[in-house]
């Protein structure tokens, strides 16, 4: 009994601690007042308006969505074309091949988006959106490869095997053979670059200048110090990063 | 055999054009990149722009400065004790989400002591600056049993709470999944000859979990000591952290060839965390 007690207390306190921030940063995006800090002044949607009413930032979240979804789709393919490469053939040098493309997974972001803006500098290539949907490709290629790795085996294998026995050409064993047989991982591969390349701030907030993606713009908010404001757009981005990753888990779910 | 041997070149071939794509994306916007960044770390920064100097000219400077080495020995300091702390605090969780909880919530528990790793690194800091605020909600309770206030906002404090507020998530993952890969019949066979809870844990479930533990351990060390939000809004502009004083470099100075020096630095302390950790590995099996 005391251990239960025990338990439940510690999971309390875990949990408690897990979620205050968010709950707080919910909260007082619905403040009535102008700082979200204590006390609560009444339920108000008006900073969620401002949001919504803010040029600036709805452009950056359109960016965001699009350098999202744009670099997720890249990473996605270069990852699925490269585990089906490693699936199928035996190269040589496999190991270092395979840990070529998972090194930018150890390496810090702040670093890989100092490489690419050295290196854009130095090419004399001005920094835009397709920049930070290059970095954001660099960034989520392992992910992708890693996910469609684990999920082709050898039913894929000898299914292909089978289709290219009975006269299908390579593009339409990949897109109606091996594609749909690992479906959800393809499906949860995207989903979960999305979710990163969406957050991700460092290499967006070097590789960017004129046009900016939402957490950089974000970022330039939080210089006005504290302002439900920013809670409201805070909420607003933990929404649709909830959203994915229980699209992500249901697809995963729904494999089993 | 000669055909089969055919077949196995097409493969290969064919292997090769499938896996080209990513190689050459990774060559070039990683690889060269780095590379760049470690020339660049060599040249030194003039009124007239960049000099190759090829030489250690801003490590030299680095070792000179004891701003910088400050800023160095700030970061490791900071991630020591996330690491240790979020340990500390994820293994509890993820025993009881893998053992003490009924298997139909197990999943849901899970799911729920991670969701809040989702949030957007910059949002969740700034959720914490809410909470840690001089009148932020955490001195609004405290006050009210008659405690604080406590000044935490702009602190080393906040920005260690504000890590191991997110790495507890991910090493309650990790942890989870090694404990769950953990066969059952080992832990019956030690109760079976006499082992109590604690001896059983000691001599069984700890040493095989230690691996996961140490992976998770290193991700944390190597995530942290790389990120610049958080140490930037926790910790504000004093007590430096090497990823600020990095974009310190970019930012006020224009001084890529020593931003790019620091970086080298901090992969370095990485790698240096890396190597230790497979080289303990090793050693435990």
């Amino acid at each position: 009994m005391t251990r239960y007690l025990a338990c439940a207390l510690y999971m309390i306190l875990l949990y408690g601690f897990i979620f205050l921030p968010v709950g707080v940063l919910v909260l007082f995006s619905f403040q009535d007042g102008r700082f979200p800090i204590p006390p609560f002044q009444g339920f108000s949607l008006r900073w969620h308006r401002e949001v919504l009413g803010d040029g600036d930032l709805m452009a950056a979240l359109g960016n965001s969505l699009l350098v999202a979804v744009a670099s997720s789709l890249v990473a996605l393919t270069l990852g699925f074309l490269a585990a089906r490469a490693f699936a199928t053939a035996r190269l040589p040098g496999v190991t270092a091949l395979r840990g070529a493309l998972m090194a930018p997974l150890s390496v810090s972001y702040l670093v890989i988006g100092l490489g690419l803006l050295a290196s854009f500098n130095l090419m004399g290539l001005s920094k835009s959106l397709w920049t930070v949907a290059a970095g954001h490709v660099v960034i989520n290629t392992p992910l992708c490869f890693a996910i469609c790795a684990a999920a082709l085996g050898e039913a894929q294998v000898s299914a292909e095997r089978a289709a290219r026995d009975l006269g299908a050409g390579e593009f339409r064993v990949m897109t109606l053979v091996t594609a749909p047989m690992i479906l959800p991982a393809l499906i949860a591969a995207f989903l979960l670059s999305v979710t990163f390349s969406w957050d991700e701030l460092i290499i967006a907030f070097l590789l960017s200048r004129f046009d900016v993606t939402l957490p950089v713009e974000i970022w330039s908010l939080l210089r006005s110090g504290l302002n439900p404001k920013t809670n409201a757009i805070g909420s607003l981005v933990f929404l649709v990063s909830a959203l994915a990753i229980l699209s992500f888990e249901l697809t995963l779910a729904r494999r089993k | 055999m000669s055909h089969r041997a055919s077949i196995e070149t097409r493969a290969t071939r064919r292997a090769w054009w499938l896996a080209a794509p990513a190689l050459l994306w990774t060559l070039a916007f990683f690889i060269l990149p780095f590379g760049t960044m470690a020339v660049l770390s060599l040249w030194q920064r003039t009124d007239l722009g960049l000099e190759a100097t090829w030489d250690l000219g801003n490590y030299a400077s680095f070792l000179a400065n004891p701003a910088y080495i400050q800023a160095l020995t700030n970061s490791l300091e900071i991630t020591v004790t996330v690491t240790i702390l979020s340990v500390l605090l994820a293994y509890p969780l993820a025993w009881i989400i893998a053992e003490e909880i009924p298997e139909r919530f197990r999943r849901l528990a899970l799911a729920l002591a991670v969701i809040p790793f989702w949030t957007s690194y910059v949002v969740r800091s700034y959720a914490w600056s809410l909470v840690l605020a001089k009148s932020g909600v955490l001195n609004d309770w405290l006050g009210a049993v008659g405690l604080g206030p406590l000044d935490l906002a702009n602190s080393r404090a906040a920005t260690v709470i504000g890590f191991t507020h997110f790495f507890t998530m991910l090493l309650t993952l990790s942890i989870y999944a090694s404990l769950v890969q953990m066969p059952p019949n080992l832990r019956r066979a030690a109760a079976d000859l006499g082992a109590g809870a604690f001896a059983t844990f000691r001599l069984i479930v700890l040493p095989l979990t230690l691996p996961g533990v140490m992976v998770g351990a290193f991700l944390t060390f190597a995530l942290c000591i790389g990120d610049y939000v958080t140490p930037q809004i926790l910790g504000g502009g004093n007590d430096l952290a090497l990823p600020q004083l990095i974009m310190l470099q970019i930012g006020r100075r224009a001084d890529l060839p020593m931003a790019a020096a620091l970086s080298i630095i901090l992969m370095l302390a990485v790698t240096l965390a890396y190597l230790g950790m497979a080289r303990w590995m090793k050693v435990v099996r």
